[in-house]
């Protein structure tokens, strides 16, 4: 893919789009459609995109793999422990309401903390299936030849 | 504040190391923390199962909404229960699995694989003590994805083939179990089992429920491996790692007959199972099901493929308990659910401890090792005297109190068949014993090359979690308070109409 000029160009254009729009679905879940998950795969669809054309070498190096198990790992403890959280301020597992000084307020940081967990989770185990799959075939290709 | 929120830190404890183990560094630190976590969960079991044995419900709301629009966690004397042999083999499998996944396991995947095993350790909790029928899937998906990962880690290739073949067979069951809630939700608005059980009854002439029963026995039929749908046991059993044998062997079969026991129990009733012809149906793979695998055993030439079939056999009794229905049956299932946790526990950790001293669990290569290794050769003798269900072990209470269901119900067939399995276990016990004992040893050495060098007795990392299992099985022989008087005190709250 290195010499097509057109779409090195266009999926530079794009790549920041997505990365913002995912941002959107990320934080607007509370309110809207969209979510930790959603957003999740939006983002590593940017960097699947990026590795897409400019190669899964390059995309390594804007996220190495010992750093993506770390984020699937960080994500779910974001979850579970925001669920502790609760617990330590007096409201049961996953009770968002006591997170804040009034209910609403509350539910809202609940939400949003647990979709980042998601997001993170989903992002980076997105990333690690797909290199995964891109490392067994270049493999099999390094044998071959 | 532990004392409120004992329930579901039970299944939050697990769910918070997985991420953190997966990302500790590969060493002896992983261990430890999976080891601290699973006696931490033990001692809140413990806890918690003195807290329900009066016969009180514990309810748990999560997020603090109230059931039935929440998620709610319902323990009661039966699922504690689960709950204390799912964390007790835990407990002491994770000390046994030191030496045995340093030797199985490449030592990059020792992190990852720790993490996977609390994920389905977590699972297998969640399922037990959820009050919520979805949630119940969720959790059924934590346990079985992690467990195709922990099968596929075994040594041979052919655990990577097993590990598929459970995966789509495990797939499958788990869709029809959605299936089947997708139709109860679509026609009573819940999801919470409590709430089923009070809005089901008026709905029992309608077709949508029936199928969704059927849909819902089918999907677990297949995770507990009820005969015919168990093919994909036995080789899951072979070729997974020894630790992932003994740890799955000995709960995620025993927790799917617990869901089975509270479907059909607590959320449809047995009054609507009687008029379907379900009950009937157990009875009948169940009877074919334990001959049929009881023979199959015999003629294995893998030590850990003839007690997989074993273990096959050994559902056909428990299922035998819930197809009877009585609450002499169920009180049947209870206890053989626990003391076949741990019998199998003990004999496959005991020929895991062979496999790890000889490097093969095929019968051929074991001759004349009971010599050497007499404290293994001896637990596998307790342990098989457990499973034909000789008096003075736990494998004969369990046993007796399904011959007694079964008599009170006048199903004389089926008497014969239970005494006429254990016979058959005697055969396929007596085949290790004569292997370990008598048969002399084959000192060629050519079957396994690091045979002479390592015919010795096993270390004691692999023997003490071994013995704690066979004594364990020993007392439960003679002291039944906590198993029959859990059981008993479990049924008074499933079948609240024959009290």
């Amino acid at each position: 893919m290195k010499h097509n000029l057109i779409l090195r160009v266009v999926s530079k254009f794009l790549i920041p789009l997505i990365f913002l729009f995912a941002l959107y679905v990320q934080f607007h879940g509370d309110f809207g459609p969209g979510g930790g998950f959603q957003a999740g795969v939006i983002f590593s669809a940017a960097i699947i995109l990026y590795a897409l054309v400019f190669g899964v070498d390059s995309a390594k190096q804007v996220i190495p793999p010992s750093i993506l198990l770390f984020l699937a790992s960080l994500g779910v403890l974001i979850y579970a422990g925001t669920g502790v959280a609760s617990l330590m301020m007096g409201g049961n597992y996953l009770e968002y309401g006591v997170l804040a000084s009034t209910q609403l307020a509350g539910q809202h940081i609940g939400i949003l903390l647990i979709e980042l967990g998601v997001g993170i989770t989903v992002m980076a185990v997105m990333l690690i299936m797909f290199f995964a799959f891109a490392e067994r075939g270049r493999q099999q290709e390094d044998k071959k030849s | 504040m532990i004392e409120n929120h004992l329930s579901l830190l039970i299944v939050v404890l697990p769910l918070l190391a997985a991420p953190i183990v997966a990302v500790l560094p590969n060493g002896r630190m992983p261990w430890s923390i999976s080891t601290l976590v699973s006696w931490a969960v033990f001692a809140m079991a413990c806890i918690q199962l003195i807290n329900v044995s009066t016969g009180s419900v514990i309810s748990y709301e999560l997020g603090g909404w109230a059931p039935p629009w929440g998620i709610e966690y319902r323990i009661d004397a039966a699922n504690a229960l689960v709950a204390l042999i799912v964390s007790g083999i835990a407990a002491v499998t994770l000390p046994y699995a030191l030496k045995s996944v340093e030797q199985e396991i490449p030592k990059h995947q020792h992190s990852l694989f720790y993490a996977a095993f609390m994920l389905c350790f977590t699972g297998l909790l969640g399922i037990t003590l959820t009050g919520d029928i979805f949630n119940l899937f969720v959790f059924l998906e934590i346990s079985s994805l992690s467990s195709y990962a922990l099968i596929s880690l075994g040594k041979q290739r052919q655990a990577l083939t097993a590990s598929y073949q459970y995966l789509i067979m495990g797939t499958i069951g788990a869709t029809f179990f959605i299936i089947g809630v997708g139709l109860l939700y679509a026609m009573t608005g819940t999801l919470n089992m409590m709430d089923l059980s009070q809005r089901l009854p008026e709905l029992y002439e309608h077709r949508t429920i029936h199928t969704a029963f059927a849909f819902i026995m089918v999907g677990f039929a297949l995770k507990l491996a009820l005969f015919p749908l168990h093919l994909w046991l036995p080789n899951a059993y072979t070729y997974a790692p020894t630790v992932v044998t003994v740890f799955l062997a000995a709960t995620a079969t025993k927790v799917a007959v617990y869901v089975m026991l509270r479907v059909i129990f607590s959320v449809f009733g047995f009054t609507f199972i009687e008029d379907t012809p379900t009950d009937e149906l157990f009875m009948i793979l169940c009877v074919v099901g334990i001959l049929m695998m009881s023979f199959y055993a015999i003629y294995q030439q893998d030590a850990k493929r003839l007690l997989a079939y074993s273990s096959v056999a050994q559902i056909g009794y428990m299922m035998l308990g819930i197809g009877i229905g009585s609450a002499l049956g169920i009180t049947a299932t209870l206890v053989h659910l626990f003391n076949h946790a741990l019998m199998k526990g003990a004999l496959f950790m005991a020929i895991g401890a062979i496999v790890y001293q000889i490097g093969s669990s095929r019968i051929e290569h074991m001759q004349g090792l009971g010599k050497h290794m007499p404290w293994t050769f001896a637990a596998i003798v307790i342990g098989g005297l457990s499973l034909i269900g000789v008096p003075g072990t736990a494998g004969f209470i369990s046993k007796w109190y399904l011959v007694l269901a079964a008599i009170e119900k006048q199903h004389w067939l089926i008497v014969i068949v239970i005494l006429a399995g254990s016979l058959l276990a005697v055969i396929y016990v007596w085949k290790l014993v004569e292997v370990l004992y008598f048969k002399p040893a084959d000192e060629s050495g050519q079957t396994v090359s690091n045979q002479l060098t390592s015919r010795k007795e096993a270390p004691l990392m692999l023997l003490i979690p071994t013995w704690i299992l066979v004594v364990a099985n020993v007392y439960f022989g003679f002291n039944t308070e906590l198993t029959v008087g859990t059981a008993e005190q479990a049924v008074k709250l499933l079948l609240p109409s024959m009290n």
